[in-house]
C-alpha cells in the first residue's frame, strides 16, 4: 500500500497516454479533475489486490463517451459518485474498492476522482492493461464477469441502472444513454468481488503508467532519448520511424475510425507504414503487411519529446516513432483473441506476438 | 497606395514603406520603453529618407510584442471577472484551476459560475437565469472590476447564451469591458475561456497601446488609419484590436514567415529566420506559417489560439561561441552586439565573428579576425550549417525538394544551400518582419460541429465556407480577394449522426478603399 497525492499524477497521466494507443481520451482533463478533487479530499491509497478480503466489494470507475464532448461540457464533478451510491443502494453493499477499467488515457485518472471524494483504496491495476473502445474488451469478460449491474450518471443528476443479458449488450445500451446524456457519462460498472479480482486483474498497471511517466520526465531531465525509456519500461520495440503524410478519418457506428499513413525516415526510409484506427490504433501494416496488431498495443511517440500522439493530434508532417508493446497475457488466450484480436475488429489475419516479429529486445 | 509596416520587437523597432508591392525603403532604430518614442521615430525616418510626404501614406500596419510580454512578465493586467454558464455540468474543474498561481493572483481570482450553455447536439444544459447572472454581476459591481470574460459550453455551435449573458451585465455595470469567448475561440472549453480570460484582462493595457499608436502616427503627421497583426498573419482594424488584443500574441514569427514568402514570391517554403540570438523555423504552407495543433502556452496558461507551428533554436548573430570543446550559442551578447563582438572592438567570439572570418559577411573590422585559426572557423562555420540544417529538417513536410527562405538580422550565419534544397535570400530579408506587417490580410474562420445524418457534407461544407468568408467580409476584406485556405473536418469519436467537427478559414487582401 502507498499513497498517490495530486502531483503524481503528472506521471501517471503522461503514462496513460502510452497504453492509450492513441485513443482513450485527452489525459490532461482527467488529471485535471483528479488532482483538483485530491487536493480538496486527499491522497489515495493504491493497494494490491492481494490486499483485498475476498469479500470485499469492488467496483471499476470510468467516463463514458466522446473525447470532444468532455474538453467541452465538463463534468460537475460528482456524477461518479452518485453512480457509485446509485450501485451500491441496489447491491445494498459498501463498494470496499475501486478500480480503473482502462489504464489508457482519460480513465486511468478518473478512478481518483471516485477514491478520493469517498476515502476509498484504489486497486493497483486495470482490465485492460491498455486502453479499448468497447465496454465489454476487458479481462472481466474472460473470467464471465457480468458488466451489470451497471449505473450511469450525468451531471444534471439523472441516473441509469443496466441489467443485460452478456457485456456486449451492456455496451450496446450505456453507449446510447450516453449519448442521450450529452455525449458523456460516469459510469460504476463490472461489480464484483475480492475473489474475482483477485484472478481478473491485470496486476500492477497504474504503477506501471507512473513508470512510464517517469522515465520520459527523466529522460528530458538527463537529455536521454526518452523513447529509449519507454522501450525499457514497456518491453516494447521500435517499429518504424516515419513522418505522417495522410490522415483519414470517419465516423462508422459511433467510432472514429480511419487510417494515418507514414512515410519512413533515417532506418526506415522508403517504406510506408499505415495504421488503422477505431478510437484506438488496431493494426500496423508495413509495405503491405501487418506487423503488429492488437491486443498488442500500437503507440506513436514523438520523436523529439517522446511524448504519445493521439489520434485526435496526428498530422500532416508530425515525425514519430511507432512503437509496438506487448499486451496483458489474457489477451494472447483463445478467448482473449476472440475478444480483442485482429478478427474481432474485421482483420482476416493471424495475430503474431509483436515480440515474435522483432525479437528479443537487445 | 503607400503603407508602412512596423515591427515593435524587443531591441529594435523596424519600418518599411511600401508602395503597392514595392519596398521603397527601410529603417531600424531602437525599441524605446514608451511605445510611442520608438514608433514616433521609425515612422519619421522612413519618411524623411524615402522622400514621401506623411499625408501620402494610405495605411500602417504594427506588429508588437507587447500583450505577450504583459502576459509573461503579469504587469499591466486588469483585475477581470469570469463568468462560466454551464451549471450543473463543469464544476469538476472551475475556470482558471490550471492558472499559475501569480497570474491568476494579478486578475484577482473574481471567478463564476452560472447556468447555461449548450450539449454538443444543440441542447440547452440549462437555462439561463436573469436573476443569477444580475446578482454575479451586482457582485462584480461592487468589488470595482469592470473587466469581464463570459464562457458558456458550446457556444461556438451557439454563441447566443454569451450574448444574451453579456447582456444582462451591462445592465448592471453599464461601462463593462467584456470579452465572449465565442468571439475568440475554438471547441474545448478551458483553453477558450483562457483565451477570452486573457483577453478581457488586456482591454486596458488594449486601449493605452492602441492610442499610443495613434499618438506616433498623428505625431507623425500621418492621416491614415493603422492595424494590428493577429497570429495567423491577418491583420485587425485598430478598434478590433483594442477589443481583441489577445490575438495579437504570436504576431512576431508570424509576420517574418509571411514576409518571406512575399519578398521572394514563394508560397510553399521553409523559413529560416536568423535574429540575434535565436533562429526561428516554420513552415509555410499556400503562403501562411503552419499552425501549430497542440494546445499552446502562454505565460503558462493553456490557450487553443491560431499559432504558427515554429522550431526556435539558440543560435543568432550574438551567439557566443566556445572554442574547446567547440559550443554555439544559446547564450547570446543580444542587443550588445555591436559593442562586445569581436569585430566590434569587443571581447567575445560571436557568431558573427565567425562568418566575418569565413569571409561570409563584411560586418565590422575584419581585421580584427584574422588570426583566428582557420580550421576553428571552419569547423564552427559547419556546426552552424548544421545547426541550421537539423532545425529546417524537422520542419519538413515530405522528401519532396522545398525552398528554404532565409531572413531576419542574423542572416548572414547562413553560408550555402541548406541541407542541398535552394536557398533564397530575398532583396531586403532583415526586414521581413515589418514587410510581413505590411502585407498582411484578412481572415475569417467558422469552427463547428455538423450532423452529417442532418445536412449532407458537401452542404455543411459549403455553409462553413460561405460563412468563413462571410466573416472575413466583416472583418474588412475586398470581398473579390477573399479565398478558402484551410478546410479540415474531423468525425467526432462515439457520437452517432456522423458528427463532424468542420473548421474552414478564409483570407483576403485588406479593403483599402
Amino acid at each position: 500500500m502507498r499513497w498517490i497525492y495530486p502531483e503524481n499524477l503528472e506521471d501517471i497521466a503522461l503514462g496513460a497516454a502510452v497504453l492509450g494507443t492513441g485513443g482513450g481520451g485527452d489525459p490532461y482533463i482527467g488529471k485535471l479533475m483528479a488532482q483538483h478533487v485530491m487536493r480538496v479530499h486527499g491522497p489515495v491509497q493504491l493497494v494490491d489486490v492481494d490486499e483485498l478480503d475476498d469479500e470485499d466489494l469492488v467496483v471499476p470507475a470510468a467516463m463514458m463517451g466522446a473525447p470532444t464532448v468532455m474538453i467541452e461540457k465538463l463534468p460537475r464533478g460528482d456524477e461518479i459518485v452518485e453512480a457509485f451510491k446509485a450501485l451500491e443502494a441496489y447491491l445494498g453493499r459498501p463498494v470496499k474498492a475501486v478500480m480503473s477499467i482502462e489504464a489508457g488515457g482519460l480513465n486511468s485518472t478518473t478512478p481518483f476522482i471516485v477514491a478520493s471524494q469517498l476515502g476509498l483504496p484504489l486497486i493497483d491495476g486495470d482490465a485492460m492493461g491498455r486502453a479499448f473502445p468497447e465496454i465489454q474488451m476487458v479481462t472481466l469478460t474472460l473470467h464471465g464477469i457480468s458488466a451489470t449491474p451497471m449505473t450511469l450518471a450525468d451531471d444534471k443528476g439523472n441516473s441509469a441502472l443496466l441489467n443485460t443479458i452478456d457485456n456486449r449488450w451492456t455496451e450496446r445500451f450505456a453507449r446510447s444513454i450516453t449519448i442521450d446524456m450529452g455525449g458523456a457519462s460516469m459510469i460504476a460498472l463490472y461489480p464484483m468481488t475480492g475473489a474475482q479480482a483477485k484472478r481478473a486483474v491485470v496486476r500492477g498497471t497504474i504503477s506501471l503508467i507512473e513508470r512510464i511517466g517517469q522515465s520520459i520526465r527523466r529522460a528530458h531531465r538527463e537529455k536521454r532519448d526518452p523513447i529509449e525509456a519507454v522501450l525499457e519500461v514497456t518491453g516494447g520495440f521500435r517499429v518504424f520511424r516515419g513522418k505522417i503524410i495522410d490522415v483519414a478519418r470517419r465516423t462508422e457506428g459511433g467510432f472514429a475510425r480511419g487510417e494515418a499513413t507514414l512515410v519512413g525516415i533515417d532506418e526506415d526510409q522508403g517504406h510506408t507504414l499505415k495504421i488503422h484506427f477505431q478510437n484506438e490504433h488496431l493494426v500496423a501494416i508495413r509495405d503491405g503487411e501487418v506487423i503488429v496488431s492488437v491486443p498488442d498495443l500500437i503507440t506513436l511517440l514523438d520523436t523529439e519529446t517522446g511524448e504519445p500522439i493521439t489520434t485526435e493530434a496526428m498530422r500532416y508532417g508530425l515525425r514519430a516513432v511507432v512503437v509496438g508493446i506487448p499486451c496483458a497475457d489474457p489477451w494472447r488466450t483463445p478467448e482473449g483473441l476472440e475478444l480483442v484480436g485482429p478478427k474481432y475488429f474485421g482483420y482476416d489475419i493471424e495475430y503474431v506476438p509483436v515480440e515474435e516479429r522483432f525479437g528479443e529486445r537487445a | 497606395m503607400i503603407r508602412v509596416g512596423i515591427d515593435v520587437g524587443g531591441t529594435n523597432t523596424d519600418a518599411v514603406l511600401m508602395d503597392g508591392t514595392q519596398v521603397v525603403h527601410w529603417v531600424k532604430t531602437p525599441t524605446t520603453a514608451d511605445v510611442t518614442g520608438g514608433v514616433l521615430r521609425a515612422l519619421e525616418l522612413v519618411l524623411t529618407e524615402s522622400g514621401f510626404a506623411p499625408e501620402k501614406v494610405g495605411a500602417v500596419m504594427i506588429g508588437t510584442t507587447h500583450f505577450t510580454n504583459a502576459i509573461v512578465e503579469r504587469r499591466d493586467l486588469a483585475p477581470t471577472a469570469v463568468i462560466r454558464l454551464g451549471l450543473p455540468a463543469t464544476q469538476a474543474l472551475p475556470p482558471m484551476v490550471d492558472w499559475p498561481e501569480d497570474l491568476r493572483r494579478a486578475l484577482g481570482e473574481h471567478v463564476y459560475l452560472a447556468h447555461g450553455g449548450f450539449e454538443f447536439d444543440g441542447r440547452p444544459i440549462s437555462p439561463l437565469d436573469p436573476l443569477e447572472l444580475r446578482k454575479i454581476a451586482e457582485d462584480i459591481k461592487a468589488k470595482g472590476v469592470r473587466n469581464v470574460a463570459i464562457s458558456a459550453v458550446f457556444s461556438p455551435i451557439n454563441p447566443e447564451v454569451e450574448a444574451e449573458a453579456a447582456r444582462i451585465v451591462r445592465e448592471v455595470i453599464p461601462d463593462a469591458k467584456i470579452t465572449l469567448s465565442s468571439e475568440i475561440g475554438r471547441i474545448g472549453l478551458l483553453e477558450r475561456e483562457n483565451a477570452a480570460i486573457l483577453n478581457a484582462s488586456l482591454q486596458d493595457l488594449g486601449h493605452k497601446i492602441v492610442r499610443a499608436f495613434s499618438q506616433a502616427l498623428r505625431d507623425a503627421g500621418i492621416p491614415a488609419p493603422f492595424y494590428l497583426t493577429q497570429n495567423d498573419g491577418t491583420l485587425m482594424s485598430a478598434e478590433f484590436a483594442e477589443k481583441f488584443p489577445v490575438l495579437t500574441i504570436a504576431s512576431g514569427p508570424t509576420n517574418s514567415m509571411r514576409g518571406a514568402a512575399f519578398l521572394s514570391g514563394i508560397k510553399e517554403a521553409i523559413v529560416v529566420d536568423v535574429g540575434g540570438t535565436t533562429t526561428d523555423v516554420g513552415a509555410l504552407h499556400h503562403g501562411f506559417p503552419r499552425e501549430a495543433s497542440i494546445a499552446v502556452e502562454v505565460g503558462g496558461v493553456r490557450t487553443n489560439f491560431r499559432m504558427p507551428d515554429v522550431l526556435s533554436l539558440g543560435l543568432g548573430g550574438g551567439s557566443i561561441v566556445e572554442r574547446e570543446p567547440l559550443k554555439i550559442g544559446p547564450e547570446s551578447v543580444g542587443f550588445r552586439l555591436t559593442e562586445e563582438a569581436l569585430v566590434f572592438g569587443g571581447s567575445t567570439l560571436t557568431a558573427t565573428d565567425i562568418a566575418v572570418a569565413a569571409g561570409m559577411a563584411e560586418v565590422g573590422d575584419a581585421r580584427r579576425v584574422r588570426n583566428l585559426d582557420p580550421a576553428f572557423v571552419e569547423a564552427a562555420v559547419e556546426r552552424m550549417q548544421r545547426m541550421i540544417a537539423d532545425a529546417v529538417d524537422r520542419m519538413l513536410l515530405s522528401p519532396e525538394p522545398i525552398p528554404v527562405i532565409v531572413v531576419g538580422g542574423g542572416s548572414i550565419l547562413v553560408r550555402d544551400r541548406v541541407r542541398n534544397l535552394p536557398t533564397i535570400k530575398p532583396d531586403h530579408y532583415p526586414v521581413a518582419n515589418a514587410v510581413g506587417a505590411a502585407i498582411a490580410q484578412i481572415s475569417g474562420e467558422v469552427d463547428r460541429v455538423y450532423a452529417l445524418a442532418e445536412i449532407p457534407r458537401e452542404k455543411a461544407l459549403e455553409e462553413a465556407r460561405s460563412e468563413a468568408k462571410q466573416r472575413a467580409v466583416e472583418a474588412g476584406a475586398d470581398p473579390s480577394t477573399v479565398e478558402i485556405v484551410e478546410v479540415e473536418d474531423v468525425p467526432l469519436a462515439y457520437l452517432p449522426g456522423n458528427a463532424t467537427r468542420i473548421r474552414v478559414k478564409a483570407v483576403g487582401d485588406l479593403r483599402l478603399a
